[in-house]
């Protein structure tokens, strides 16, 4: 059926704050929709709370509306717009859960709306534990034994009936909340109750424990005429055990017979069918029985998902993109390929290349974390690498965490203790695929790491030809490595990094230059959907080492923008945000638009976005190779968060023009020291501080400057490491424990201003003039990492003066600084006297939600004005906002039960929601200044 | 084992460029017309898949080997390439059910391959190129000894091959008490086509390629199938006039590949050798009977001339490819025969087709 013309306006509902479970990659898939409905000429309507996305940008959406997920909002827009359709797949299980609430109060019925993309009814049947297993049965597919329960009694008959290992698997629950592996029955009632009470209808499934399957995913895709394809096949690295999203995994399936996969494909179309006869994407995981090849189903979500996004771009076939275009009546044949443009969309993606995609994990933000893994999934974001070999694909994975590991290994990080790498095994945890290598170097047989891991012996044996590799190499020295060798080592995905380590007393640098001596140089291939078959045009590219190169560098004035890496607290979605308007405006300065990027959740990665996507760690050594290929006129690290920003010193010792301010500047803004001095200069009060690298200097310089104190170590991300101490035995503890953590690190301690308010100012700064982009004050006290704070637009309790004073600190640094760009500045008051904490000469995350609040184009004008195309006056810059903004933080503190709830100079946060109230008279803002207090630690 | 100690292996195209590599397989020489299959699984079906006699495979999949091979999991008795190019060559596996490597079976079948090979580099010049002949070599590596030797290969146009590939004697498949008889003219068949007859019910007898339609009819079978296989289908007359026959004698039909060839030729309209052949497990095809589409597996060099299709009063077409365009499929008006230049019985690649078999079986009862 061709387009369904009686729809011409869409509303998307998108997924809200970034919680663990539901990322950025929501935004990817929202904002794929909107562009997707636009091109029909349908008008889309937006629904989201979170302002950092770019969905709920204008340059998206037709009528953007930044308010709560309830079903109250609903009715508002539903009142304000014409909206004939509604589009729930693309916003997670949030936005499936509000569109089902709605549905059973009867809304969409009432403003006579149509849910598109899935039917209620198919939700219902992939959500309720119960009916899936039976439809299972009924269309005789494979499923686990297991039993419903809806009561404590029932959870112990079920467990009885099943034995151990069990699973318990709430139902209509995100991320896996709430469930887990009971292996004893000592363990079984608690983690009952707990299921019991993560699910909103108090309902588990208990679950016999198929541990050590191999576990897969399918992506598929289906219009309303019934014709279903196959968009990628995923195969986990972790078997049956561990989340899909905390599992490191692998696309195209590596291990698997045409025999295995087809009937997998078979009965993941038969599932599909079954559920419903919907148009849309579609994701079903199964596991495997690696003796039998006997096939059961895990689950299947008919929505666009976490897996979709990735599977999008591991195979270059953008899902929520077709998706859309199927939920408003289009077949994929009728549906234009989008990347040969002369076929269609009814295709299944060939890949000639591996993906592996690795979760990042954050427990060093919650104290107190159980880190092993399991049902339920913690990590808090991902990166994706792309090669030629599994192996170079999971290097340059490595590579991308930027947990310092220079990339599978080889770099000196690696463990020597047997006892703790066993352990580690047997307990997964974010570390164990660097321990599985550990192991091998000091000689564990294969087989035994694959007993206790399950991890499937193909997998590991690619890990020990790096071991093999590795003491290969040692016969060598830099100068006599054959070159075929050296080859071999680069294709493997060895960082010249890591080469220099293993052959001791050489550097990074004469590593890269011999490399280049001998002819060594990556390629760059691009990713087509069809291997090569058919004539593409993507722009979208990874590198490798073989012979030709297909990245044609253009005639064009290029600027690379630098990107994010993976989500982690402190450095999300915001920076994704900022990526992408970077890139647009350098585009309309008349630049080609380069983004480096390897977060597959986000937008800045959609090839359509830049004018040319390298899907490549942000390490220094991939950085530089595309740059010397390339050679832009220069390179942006404002918008990519701290990531980007470390790339500076390196940039600026190669001598690459930085576009913005200068590297010496950033290096003001960011040495503690240097920053001081420049602040007594400018007759700025700061509170006072010294630096130590001991324990007993803290001492001295926590007695000269005064308890209590504020301790962090320099160069870190969202208050890593830190902690506020009022006493001597309390400094001690703080200090050993940060100087073992981070060795070499220098430790700063700082007079904390107790009681003080906090606020803070995002600026732009041509050189020239100084515009403030806005100010924004926190409800709670100092204390609480600012991404922690409620904080509010503008400021709704500060004296004029002190904004004055803000405002003019603000300008008079940006001023000092050079800033050719952005810089955000945290202060404290107290008493009346403003002092300054910090300054980030970068797009802080607070640019974005003051964008929106004021619907203003910040991140383009700094981009323009970064770049030297604009000045400020050549911009009129009118902020919208009646009343005020308040930024709200949002916890995943229901993924770690055992975490304390408190609140400090640590930020622990994965996402915000923008709130618009009208007065200081909103009960809700009272209520919130009420309670400013309660979650400060103390 | 690790790559680097692998002895070099060298790969040259008729039009004179070189590709270097490592030794995979059996050490030695081998030649045939290079092609490239974009297949992600099912690397042992495509080895000995008849219709691949005579060509070197290019495997565009990164891994080939991963899981091994297993002995149930072929297209005929032997591997049918002359030659495998890869990127990486997996001689371990995981697989429990498999029985040996693809290094033994290799070394087991005498074949040559090469790996190592910047495989998305030598697609996309075949692609641009067209299908030519090629040489693998990991025993000479002098490029003038291999140009010579590379010069001797006949071009794949015009070559007759299915005789070469197809049984000496004739053969049953299936339950002999089963509801349908099915001839079954082995061009290169698939041992998959025999299977999906076999749990349809249907009992087949294989004849030999140069079997004629007199000798066939003998058995009495209830509907004929004209096989996959290697080869031009314009240097087979013989087989031409068969389909004729059966035609002649308005049987059921039908015919996969070959056969589809076979039966537009049997109805006047001709064949060609295409730029570049069909071969993996993603070409879409649409049923323009049904509308309804299907992921089908594909492997032909050759295929029916689209202009002569459209013009012909004879037949009609029942399926299109939405890549080209190109005929997928076709039927005999006012006859039971039908035939599709795919391969439904797949193996490797989607099931979407199947139901093919069962049109087939219909077809049978009427």
């Amino acid at each position: 059926m061709p387009r369904d013309t009686s729809i011409h306006s869409v509303l998307i509902i998108g997924s809200g704050p970034i919680v663990i479970g539901q990322a950025c990659e929501f935004d990817y898939a929202g904002s794929q929709a909107a562009l997707s409905l636009k091109d029909e000429g349908i008008t889309v309507s937006i629904i989201n709370s979170n302002p950092a996305t770019i969905m709920t940008d204008n340059v998206i959406g037709d009528h953007v509306y930044l308010l709560p997920l309830t079903c109250e909002s609903l009715e508002q827009i539903l009142q304000e717009q014409k909206i004939d359709a509604v589009l729930p797949t693309m916003g997670g299980q949030t936005a499936l859960n509000l569109c089902k609430e709605a549905e059973e109060r009867g809304i969409w019925q009432k403003y006579g709306v149509r849910i598109v993309g899935v039917d209620i009814a198919a939700i219902e049947k992939t959500e309720n534990r119960e009916e899936f297993r039976q439809l299972m049965v009924d269309i005789g597919v494979g499923v686990a034994k297991s039993k419903i329960a809806n009561s404590f009694l029932e959870g112990k008959e079920a467990a009885q009936e099943i034995g151990f290992p069990l699973v318990i698997r709430p139902s209509y629950t995100l991320g896996g909340s709430g469930g887990g592996f009971v292996h004893k029955k000592e363990d079984f009632d608690h983690a009952l109750s707990r299921g019991l009470q993560a699910s909103p209808t108090h309902e588990v499934l208990v679950e016999k424990a198929v541990l050590g399957w191999k576990e897969f995913e399918l992506e598929l895709l289906r219009d309303g005429k019934d014709n279903v394809i196959i968009i990628c096949s995923i195969e986990n690295f972790d078997p049956m055990g561990i989340h899909t999203g905390d599992s490191i995994t692998v696309a195209p399936a590596m291990t698997l017979s045409d025999r295995c996969y087809q009937d997998m494909r078979n009965q993941a179309i038969k599932m599909m069918r079954a559920i419903g006869n919907f148009a849309g994407g579609c994701n079903v995981q199964f596991s495997v029985d690696p003796a039998t090849e006997d096939i059961i189903a895990i689950e299947i979500n008919p929505r666009v998902s976490r897996s979709s996004a990735l599977a999008s771009k591991a195979t270059g076939y953008p899902i929520a993109k077709i998706a859309a275009k199927l939920a408003i009546g289009y077949n994929l044949d009728e549906v234009e390929n989008q990347i040969t443009k002369t076929t269609s969309a009814y295709f299944e993606p060939t890949l000639d290349y591996v993906i592996v995609k690795i979760p990042r994990w954050n427990f060093d933000k919650f104290k107190g974390a159980n880190t092993q893994l399991g049902l339920q999934m913690k990590s808090v974001g991902e990166v994706m690498a792309i090669g030629r070999t599994f192996i170079e694909a999971l290097q340059k994975a490595c590579q991308s965490l930027e947990t310092n590991r220079l990339g599978l290994g080889a770099d000196g990080k690696q463990s020597r203790n047997l006892e703790e790498i066993m352990y580690s095994l047997e307990h997964p945890s974010w570390d164990r695929l660097f321990h599985v290598k550990d192991a091998m170097s000091l000689g564990v047989p294969l087989e035994s790491i694959r007993k206790v891991t399950h991890i499937d012996k193909w997998f590991l044996v690619q890990i020990q030809e790096l071991v093999q590799l590795e003491t290969e190499l040692k016969r060598y020295s830099l100068t006599n490595i054959p070159k075929d060798f050296f080859l071999t080592l680069k294709q493997k995905g060895y960082a010249d990094a890591q080469i220099a380590w293993l052959l001791g007393n050489v550097s990074e640098d004469q590593v890269y230059a011999q490399r280049k001596e001998l002819g060594i140089n990556r390629c760059y291939k691009m990713v087509d959907t069809c291997a090569a078959e058919f004539q593409a045009q993507t722009p979208y590219y990874y590198s490798t080492f073989e012979d030709e190169n297909e990245s044609i560098v253009s005639e064009k004035k290029k600027i690379i923008v630098l990107g994010s890496g993976p989500n982690r607290i402190g450095q999300g979605i915001e920076f994704d945000y900022s990526c992408v308007h970077g890139l647009l405006a350098a585009k309309e300065a008349g630049y080609e638009s380069i983004m480096i990027n390897c977060n597959p959740e986000t937008v800045s990665t959609d090839f359509n976005m830049a004018d040319k996507l390298y899907f490549e760690p942000v390490f220094w050594e991939h950085v530089r190779e595309i740059i010397e290929l390339e050679k832009p006129e220069g390179v942006i690290v404002q918008l990519g968060g701290q990531t980007a920003l470390k790339m500076a010193e390196k940039l600026h010792e190669f001598g690459i023009k930085i576009i913005g301010t200068s590297y010496n500047d950033m290096d003001i803004a960011e040495d503690r020291g240097r920053f001081s001095d420049l602040l007594k200069e400018l007759d700025i009060p700061y509170p006072r501080y010294g630096v130590a690298e001991s324990a007993e200097e803290a001492l001295e310089v926590a007695h000269h400057v005064g308890y209590p104190v504020l301790v962090r170590p320099s160069y870190v991300l969202g208050g890593q490491g830190m902690s506020i101490v009022i006493n001597d035995e309390d400094l001690e503890k703080a200090v050993v424990k940060l100087l073992r953590n981070l060795p070499g690190n220098r430790v700063l301690i700082d007079h904390f201003l107790d009681r003080a308010e906090e606020a803070e100012s995002d600026s732009i700064c041509d050189g020239e003039d100084v515009h403030i982009i806005g100010l924004m004050e926190h409800i709670e006290p100092a204390g609480i990492h600012s991404g922690d704070s409620y904080a509010v637009l503008p400021p709704f309790n500060l004296p004029d003066k002190v904004l004055a004073d803000m405002e003019e600190y603000s300008k008079r640094i940006a001023r000092a600084l050079n800033v050719r760009g952005l810089l955000n500045i945290q202060f404290a008051i107290k008493d009346g006297k403003v002092y300054v904490i910090e300054a980030n000469p970068r797009a802080s995350r607070t640019v974005p939600f003051i964008a929106k609040a004021y619907d203003v184009p910040y991140i383009n004008i700094a981009t323009k004005v970064m770049l030297g195309d604009k000045k400020l006056k050549d911009f009129n810059i009118v902020r919208k906002l009646e009343g005020y903004a308040i930024k709200e933080p949002v916890f995943s503190f229901d993924k770690f039960p055992e975490v304390e709830k408190q609140l400090g100079p640590e930020m622990k946060s994965t996402g915000e929601a923008i709130r618009f109230i009208k007065s200081l008279e909103d009960p809700y803002f009272r209520h919130l200044y009420k309670e400013k207090s309660m979650y400060l630690s103390k | 084992m690790i790559n680097y100690t692998k002895l070099p292996a060298v790969l040259l195209l008729e039009d004179g460029t070189v590709y270097h590599g490592k030794a995979a397989g059996k050490i030695g020489t081998t030649t045939g017309e290079i092609c490239f299959n974009t297949g992600m699984t099912g690397y042992q079906e495509i080895f000995t898949d008849p219709s691949y006699f005579g060509q070197i495979m290019v495997a565009t999949n990164s891994h080939i080997g991963n899981y091994g091979i297993h002995h149930d999991e072929i297209e005929s008795g032997a591997i049918k390439i002359a030659g495998l190019v890869c990127k990486n060559f997996n001689i371990a596996f995981s697989r429990k059910m498999s029985d040996v490597s693809i290094q033994d079976y290799f070394q087991d079948q005498n074949i040559v391959g090469i790996s190592d090979v910047d495989t998305r580099s030598l697609v996309r010049h075949i692609r641009d190129k067209g299908a030519m002949n090629a040489i693998i070599s990991s025993e000479i590596l002098d490029l003038e000894v291999l140009k010579e030797k590379l010069a001797t290969v006949p071009s794949m146009a015009g070559l007759e091959l299915s005789s070469q590939v197809s049984t000496k004697e004739p053969y049953f498949s299936g339950d002999e008490n089963g509801e349908h008889r099915v001839a079954v003219l082995d061009l290169g068949v698939k041992k998959n086509i025999l299977r999906n007859f076999d749990s349809r019910g249907v009992y087949a007898k294989v004849f030999p390629a140069k079997t004629t339609f007199e000798e066939m009819q003998k058995w009495n079978p209830d509907g004929y199938f004209i096989s996959n296989g290697p080869g031009d289908p314009s240097a087979m007359p013989y087989a031409v006039e068969t389909v004729k026959d059966i035609l002649a004698a308005d049987k059921p039909l039908f015919g996969i590949c070959l056969g589809h060839q076979l039966l537009a030729q049997a109805n006047g309209i001709g064949t060609m050798k295409m730029f570049n052949g069909h071969r993996g497990l993603n070409h879409p095809v649409k049923n323009i009977i049904t509308d309804h589409c299907e992921v089908t597996s594909q492997n032909h060099g050759f295929g029916v001339i689209p202009d002569e299709v459209r013009k012909s009063d004879k037949v009609e077409i029942t399926h299109l490819n939405l890549n080209d365009q190109s005929i997928e499929g076709i039927r005999v008006k006012g006859k039971k025969a039908f035939s599709v230049q795919y391969h439904p019985e797949s193996s490797p690649g989607p099931h979407d087709s199947r139901y093919l078999f069962d049109d087939f079986v219909a077809m049978m009862k009427k």
